[in-house]
């Protein structure tokens, strides 16, 4: 198969070559510019769903997803500016006033870099729900999960095939779920062991 | 689609003609058991009578037609949303490109028109686009439905051509408001739309006059508020229904239509704060440059419309 064609763009004011259908992360990754992520992990589809990875790219109508939106020839990437900083700021403030994010700890770092505030929003919904400890393989607290999708994307097509795990809820009420909220031993609820440690979310953990 | 389903299977079914497509889809709301029935009824009576199946009317076109229903969700009438339906799966919109028209259902090129727009086809056929044009205006061709609500005695859906003023819809239409009334406020557009004021009544209703006075044609919704109606519970409900029709894929959605449908209820309640303008602005701001879908990307611009023309609304008055 022929190699896809090099193409210039532009990122933080450096220019770089890279191959068609890379995307913003990729190039940024290349080159030593970190851009924020929560939801994204390399070895799982990327859906672009935590957005704090939005980028600034001259000519769009809106921020761009670092880790979804692919590279085009001369495309200008702003990584840091006011408006993806001031975007990544509230969506960290939306996301801390709502999660209990002592398992994610990347997202307290974040939060100190972009001077988040959580406390605005005090007062408001909180996504709280009971611990389940209802089966032999996981204990489960989704007040400490983010709504990354990790894991169901690994139970589901990237990985597992399974589909033990998927969405329940919408909106602020959004949750990981499982099929008709059974989990019994004949639903198949492993996480493959790589991943167990690196869900950063507090989502289903492996126990042992 | 309750009074006269052919009407739009038969645009259709045209479409499908045009594109070359041997397959179509009739999306129907859950909410809405009547229409799906009938356009049930109308697909197998075309089938019956061979208008619909293998080599109609003995040419070489085929054309299945299946009508499909959502479960209720708003986000579903997004278009990738809409196909995830279709498919059996949930309602989640997912990024673009590729655009339904690249890879659409199954991953084959789909091309996705509403009711109305199907509607119109089969008269613009045996009309002529010429007839067509000739009503409304040169930049806003032909007809429009517009739902009427809210303070009005005749609330419906209206087909008018371009170009008539919004006063003659509302008043002599939707029968005007209760005596004694006046009009403070007109949703325009949905409730991702913009307000237009008393003083703009006689604005045609065309895409260049609404563009010129700040209005949005949108999917021709029209709610009428009149001087009784305090705005900021208008407000609070718009928000509220963002806040639980968004499907929670995007964290700005998700969380974001939540905070602005607090602080909007807590405004209606009379309980603004300082910052709350502040933001409200700003949460807007990052929902539209940073959600996945138009539901999310267009959740605050009531409420920033709003804003612009009545700021004070969103501050504390003294007899709060």
């Amino acid at each position: 198969m022929m190699e896809a064609p090099n193409i210039p763009l532009t990122i933080n004011g450096r220019t770089v070559r890279v191959p068609l259908g890379t995307t913003i992360l990729e190039v940024a990754q290349g080159a030593d510019i970190h851009i924020p992520t929560l939801c994204y992990h390399p070895q799982l589809t990327a859906n672009g769903i935590c957005r704090l990875c939005a980028v600034e790219v001259v000519g769009a109508r809106n921020l761009q997803p670092a880790c979804v939106a692919p590279v085009a020839s001369d495309m200008v990437v702003n990584t840091e500016t006011e408006r993806v900083n001031a975007a990544r700021r509230v969506i960290l403030e939306l996301l801390a006033s709502t999660v209990d994010c002592s398992q994610a700890p990347e997202v307290p770092e974040y939060i100190e870099r972009y001077g988040a505030r959580p406390e605005r929003y005090a007062g408001g919904v909180r996504r709280c729900f009971p611990v389940m400890d209802d089966n032999p393989f996981f204990v489960r607290d989704y007040s400490q999960c983010i709504m990354c999708w990790r894991c169901i994307q690994a139970c589901g097509e990237d990985i597992q095939h399974t589909f033990a795990l998927t969405w329940g809820g919408r909106g602020v009420g959004s949750h990981v779920a499982t099929v008709l909220r059974r989990t019994d031993a004949r639903h198949d609820l492993r996480v493959p062991r790589e991943l167990r440690v690196r869900l950063p979310d507090g989502g289903p953990q492996g126990q042992g | 689609m309750d009074h006269d389903p052919f009407r739009v299977v038969g645009g259709l079914i045209i479409a499908c003609y045009a594109t070359g497509s041997a397959r179509g889809f009739i999306y129907v709301s859950g909410e809405h058991r009547l229409g799906y029935e009938r356009f049930r009824n109308a697909v197998e009576q075309l089938e019956r009578a061979g208008l619909l199946g293998q080599g109609i009317l003995g040419s070489s076109f085929d054309c299945r037609l299946e009508v499909r229903r959502g479960a209720g969700a708003y986000v579903c009438g997004e278009e990738t949303a809409l196909m995830e339906s279709i498919k059996g799966k949930r309602g989640f919109p997912r990024l673009r490109p590729p655009y339904p028209t690249d890879a659409g259902l199954w991953g084959r090129p789909t091309v996705i028109n509403n009711v109305e727009t199907l509607a119109k086809v089969p008269s613009i056929i045996m009309h002529g686009a010429r007839w067509y044009n000739a009503l409304g205006t040169p930049e806003s061709a032909g007809t429009k439905l517009f739902a009427v609500s809210g303070s009005v005695a005749r609330p419906g859906v209206y087909e008018v051509p371009f170009g008539v003023p919004l006063r003659h819809l509302i008043y002599d239409l939707a029968g005007g408001l209760q005596p004694g009334r006046a009009v403070q406020a007109v949703l325009t557009g949905g409730a991702a739309g913009s307000f237009l004021c008393a003083e703009d009544l006689d604005t045609p209703l065309t895409f260049e006059d609404f563009r010129r006075v700040g209005g949005t044609i949108g999917a021709g919704t029209i709610m009428v508020f009149d001087d009784t109606v305090d705005l900021r519970h208008v407000l609070a409900r718009i928000a509220a229904f963002f806040a639980h029709e968004s499907c929670g894929k995007c964290y700005p959605c998700q969380m974001g239509t939540q905070r602005q449908a607090e602080i909007l209820d807590r405004i209606a309640r009379g309980q603004t704060s300082a910052n709350d303008a502040g933001d409200l602005l700003e949460l807007a701001a990052v929902m539209a440059d940073t959600s996945i879908c138009g539901l999310g990307q267009a959740a605050s611009m009531t409420i920033v419309n709003a804003h612009g023309h009545w700021p004070d609304l969103f501050r504390r008055t003294t007899d709060d």
